[in-house]
């Protein structure tokens, strides 16, 4: 099981850190950023075909590809600034990670757009104007 | 899973054998040469760190930002 694997690379990561926390402090965060890195990407091949079935999903029932991929687009944005924020936290710097949250934010609005305005429009459309 | 595992251990290691050349270095008086050799050993680590930073983006953008 895959899960055992990654429960214990963290364990031994986190028992790496507290060794080098003392001498050298920023390789000790080094060691918290490779970690996140390789967890992800022990999980990324499941998450592909999480997505491939959704897409397919939504092409079965003839939705428009644009909405599928903006969801994703979303989720991806989310993800990766979820990631750097809690880094940035762990450095001890909070202020950054805001700072990256809201870009986050931002940036998943600024998709969000095109799709509230066919929501929107398609209300209109059912209201007897 | 296996090799990742040796990377988390040779920055590990790296870490720890710079952090005792810095301090044996130290006490025979060559304050500069220590800290040279730290930032050596973080240039090191740096190197491996920013590889893997590049593999995760390349890995993200295959999957959530292009295949919609």
């Amino acid at each position: 099981m895959e899960i055992f694997q990654i429960v214990s690379l963290g364990v031994v990561a986190s028992l790496l850190f507290i060794l080098l926390k003392d001498q050298k402090s920023s390789l000790a965060f080094i060691l918290i950023l490779i970690t996140g890195i390789f967890i992800f990407l022990s999980v990324i091949q499941q998450i592909a075909e999480v997505f491939s079935l959704i897409s397919n999903l939504g092409k079965k029932a003839s939705i428009n590809g644009i909405y599928i991929e903006t969801i994703l687009k979303i989720i991806g944005i989310a993800y990766i600034a979820d990631f750097g924020a809690h880094i940035t936290r762990d450095a001890g710097l909070s202020s950054v990670a805001a700072k990256i949250e809201l870009a986050g934010k931002i940036f998943i609005l600024v998709l969000a757009v095109p799709i509230l305005t066919a929501v929107i429009e398609t209300i209109l459309g059912f209201l007897p104007v | 899973m296996l090799g990742e595992a040796t990377i988390l251990f040779q920055i590990a290691g790296i870490g720890i054998i710079v952090a005792m050349i810095h301090t044996i270095l130290k006490q025979m008086g060559k304050e500069d040469i220590a800290h040279f050799a730290t930032v050596v050993g973080f240039i090191i680590v740096m190197i491996i760190v920013i590889d893997e930073i590049a593999n995760l983006f390349q890995q993200i953008k295959s999957v959530f930002l292009f295949q919609g």
